[in-house]
């Protein structure tokens, strides 16, 4: 069976930066893979090129075993790819329903439909809403966006890439500036989720690596310097030197 | 023969022309990111402010010094009294705002100068013409601003490129919080930067007033043309700018010369002429149109 | 149901366009009803230019190209029956029912064709290349003395409508009425649908929209072209109006006097950019009696709303949140 996503030695270059250096990864569908790394090891970049933002100079990408390296990024996304934003990105003046709803609307096949008031089409709400349960924001659903506490955006960040019914669900940095008791909660709503669910978890809160991920990848300056099960990337000398040992985060 | 090498002469002294108007815009946007409409104004400024000095003194040679500071002052003042409030604010306020500066402007110099265009006198030391080749005459006074622009290109280029204000204002684009910890008084670099930019688009206007008329809305008009050529070098890069003026004012000459001619000689009769003309005035916009298509973010485009 | 702000307002408003022939007659004044009909055109092209400013964050700085292009599809086809070379030798074209669609068909393909160049970019470059496009419109109606050139081009009457002459001034004010009232609720069905939402959704975060699966390009292409059509109509209007086209309809001025509208009228609502047609109108109309040198003291009008009032005069007025 073919992996969930695959890729074959990813190269990207700005000017002098190798920002990709040759990474190879797989994938496999229905596990939690987590990319860790010290600022600058090149996760933003890796990302981009997953989600079709960043034009890779070599190497390949596959989706669900199909070669999607050059694609773009909504075709990527509706052959099943759905990520979170590290920094959030909703529509601002807009509900939290309403945010949720343009993911179900997109997979939902082409939006040349003019006159229908979309908001009161219930094929798009009601899985919308279903969305937002799923992140415990049901409560929140009518509220606009910029009156949601950052806690609370995040969840709608997760909301709005499960709404998508992802295969392959990409979150960068979903912990990225929760306090210990909003991260306690999304690690909690992770779990729920990784159950049926293949996921990408780029992130700097090592709890939650731990607490989440089957498989570890960690890179450093580009390359990727190992890939296990969390236990043995703990005890990796060479992590630890890279990464751990630092002391960072 | 003579006459395509006239022509192309023709086309490097518009696209010098144009450069002058391109630099100053590009540099005020890829600093201050500031899109400045009334830079057309700066150009009409400096050549009125010339061509009333030569009117009354008599001489292009006070001409020049007056168009260069009316116009250096005039962007002095806008970037203090206006320009400044809108730095950190949409594209949209700062189009809506410079387009009621061209208003005023047009509106002002039409109530003060009236509307009919005014004629500045080419200096008598450069009236004569220059046999640049055997059998080949070519006004001194269009060589000599061609000079001018290649020596402003020129300065440009090393002032920053080498020069400590050149790597402030390079610097002074993304990294506004390092200039200010330098000690360097980011909101007077800016002023000067304007006013440099000004000056430029002044001293553009001041050279053309012998050459063409002095009229209300010449501003704009050149104002779209230097707005193409922008678009065809990358926004912000003075090499793209010198590039795409390069580019587009041989098209705009080459094209207004020879496109009748050879439409004439494929098609005949009034057809031929009005296709011509048609054809002609809108070649620079068709190799725009080109460049986007080939480069979206035109043919030096400035990373980030 | 719950009356909002932007409900009365709106009330308000349409009130007044439907008091506008009365009035005319208590004054005994017939400048009334063409200022009011040129309210009701430029009215359209607001609320057009708002579909792409407002709503999709698109600045179009040419959006009189398509106005013009409206307008001289309606007087080349009329001097083509006056000079009895109907084009593809149809007499039809009088027809306002057969001219004005012809018209929009027109811009909208020209709007077609400079979309999907510009969109192509975005900010600035978007601005500057929607202006140059225009220009070389302009140029190109500057260029072609077949059609009058410079002069433009007079038509000797107005289209017919549905086969009637139209020569009685209210009755065309209530036909651009009611061509504004169709664009108002064509637009507001269009901005709540699923299509508007995406050009809405895009304005506000274009990363997002691409991660989910929207293709943007395509969305915002259609929106360019639905407003350039819209814009053609009111084109086709305005030379029905004065029976006269020339390239000034397409000039680079008249583009920015449309965005002035828009946003003096306040962007994203549905009646800002009506009552910014008709304060821009009223104003020009009333400084231009006064001097022939308004311009200056319009200019620094436009500085001041640009710099103080960015939401507009509507915006000022309207509750928030309201469409």
């Amino acid at each position: 069976m073919s992996a969930a996503l695959q890729l074959d030695g990813l190269c990207k270059s700005f000017g002098s930066l190798r920002a990709t250096d040759n990474v190879s990864l797989r994938v496999e569908a229905g596990e939690c893979h987590a990319i860790i790394g010290p600022n600058g090891a090149g996760k933003t970049t890796l990302i981009g090129q997953i989600t079709g933002e960043i034009r890779p100079d070599a190497g390949r990408i596959a989706l669900l075993g199909t070669d999607v390296t050059h694609w773009s990024v909504p075709r990527r996304a509706l052959s099943g790819l759905a990520r979170s934003f590290q920094i959030t990105q909703l529509a601002q003046g807009f509900s939290a329903l309403d945010n949720a709803a343009f993911a179900v609307q997109a997979r939902q096949g082409h939006s040349f439909r003019f006159l229908a008031d979309s908001r009161k089409d219930p094929s798009l709400r009601k899985p919308a809403l279903d969305a937002l349960t799923q992140v415990g924001l049901a409560d929140r659903a009518d509220r606009l966006v910029e009156t949601l506490s950052h806690g609370e955006r995040r969840q709608l960040e997760l909301a709005v890439a499960l709404a998508m019914q992802p295969r392959i669900l990409l979150l960068d940095e979903p912990m990225a500036g929760m306090g210990p008791e909003e991260g306690e909660r999304m690690v909690e709503i992770l779990r729920g989720i990784k159950r049926h669910m293949t996921i990408v978890l780029v992130e700097h809160d090592m709890d939650a690596v731990f607490a989440l991920a089957d498989r570890v990848s960690v890179l450093v300056a580009g390359a990727i310097l190992k890939t296990g099960s969390p236990a043995d990337v703990r005890s990796d000398e060479r992590v630890r030197d890279a990464y751990l040992g630092a002391g960072s985060h | 023969m003579q006459l395509v090498l006239e022509q192309l002469l023709n086309g490097l002294q518009l696209s010098l022309t144009l450069f002058l108007l391109a630099a100053g815009l590009t540099l005020v946007f890829g600093i201050m990111g500031v899109i400045n409409l009334a830079h057309g104004s700066l150009y009409m400024i400096g050549a009125y402010a010339g061509a009333w000095a030569a009117a009354k003194t008599g001489t292009f040679w006070l001409a020049l010094p007056a168009g260069l500071a009316a116009a250096a002052l005039v962007g002095a003042a806008m970037e203090l009294l206006v320009v400044r409030r809108l730095y950190a604010r949409e594209h949209l306020s700062q189009v809506l705002a410079t387009f009621g500066l061209i208003l005023f402007f047009n509106g002002f110099i039409a109530w003060s100068a009236g509307r009919s265009p005014l004629l500045m006198e080419t200096p008598p030391q450069l009236s004569g013409f220059v046999e640049i080749l055997p059998g080949l005459p070519y006004p001194a006074y269009r060589l000599a601003m061609m000079g001018v622009g290649v020596a402003v290109a020129l300065g440009l280029w090393y002032m920053i490129s080498r020069t400590r204000i050149g790597m402030l204002i390079r610097a002074g684009s993304d990294k506004r919080e390092m200039v200010e910890a330098l000690g360097v008084d980011i909101a007077k670099l800016f002023t000067l930067v304007f006013a440099l930019g000004a000056l430029l688009a002044g001293l553009a206007g001041v050279m053309v007033g012998p050459i063409r008329s002095v009229q209300v809305g010449m501003g704009e008009q050149v104002l779209i043309t230097t707005f193409v050529v922008i678009v065809v070098g990358g926004i912000g890069s003075i090499r793209g700018a010198f590039a795409g003026a390069l580019l587009i004012g041989m098209c705009d000459t080459l094209g207004r010369a020879f496109v009748p001619m050879l439409l004439k000689s494929w098609l005949s009769g009034p057809l031929a002429d009005g296709l011509g003309g048609a054809l002609s005035s809108v070649i620079i916009y068709l190799v725009m149109a080109l460049v986007l298509i080939v480069r979206p973010r035109g043919l030096f485009p400035v990373s980030g | 149901m719950k009356l909002t702000r932007t409900g009365v307002f709106t009330i308000v408003v349409a009130l007044a366009f439907l008091a506008v022939p009365y009035a005319a007659t208590l004054l005994g004044s017939n400048y009334v009803i063409t200022l009011a009909t040129r309210v009701a055109i430029y009215a359209i092209v607001a609320v057009s230019l708002d579909m792409l400013v407002g709503r999709s964050n698109l600045v179009s700085f040419g959006h009189a190209a398509y106005f013009g292009l409206g307008g001289y599809a309606v007087a080349i086809s009329a001097f083509h029956l006056a000079n009895d070379v109907p084009i593809f030798g149809w007499a039809g074209t009088n027809e306002a029912l057969i001219a004005w669609p012809l018209a929009m068909f027109v811009a909208g393909f020209g709007a077609l064709i400079i979309g999907a160049l510009s969109l192509r970019t975005a900010g600035v470059y978007f601005i500057m290349i929607t202006l140059a496009f225009a220009q070389m419109l302009f140029f190109l109606f500057v260029a072609l003395k077949y059609y009058g050139g410079d002069d433009g081009l007079s038509l000797s009457t107005r289209n017919l409508f549905a086969g009637n002459r139209i020569t009685d001034a209210r009755t065309f004010y209530w036909i651009c009425l009611a061509a504004l009232a169709i664009c108002l609720l064509l637009s507001w069905r269009i901005l709540n649908s699923r299509f508007g939402m995406v050009l809405r959704g895009a304005a506000a975060s274009e990363r997002r929209m691409a991660a989910l699966g929207f293709p943007v390009y395509r969305y915002r292409l259609a929106a360019f072209v639905i407003a350039g059509m819209m814009a053609g109509l009111a084109g086709a209007l305005w030379a029905n109006q004065n029976r006269f086209v020339s390239p000034d309809m397409l000039s680079w001025v008249r583009s920015g006097e449309f965005l002035v509208m828009v946003i003096m009228g306040g962007l994203s609502s549905l009646v800002g950019p009506v009552v910014g047609a008709a304060a821009f109108l009223l104003i020009e109309s009333y400084l231009s009696g006064w001097t022939e040198h308004w311009q200056m003291v319009f200019g620094p009008f436009v500085l001041l709303v640009a710099v103080f009032a960015p939401r507009g005069l509507w915006g000022a007025l309207r509750g928030k949140g309201d469409v």
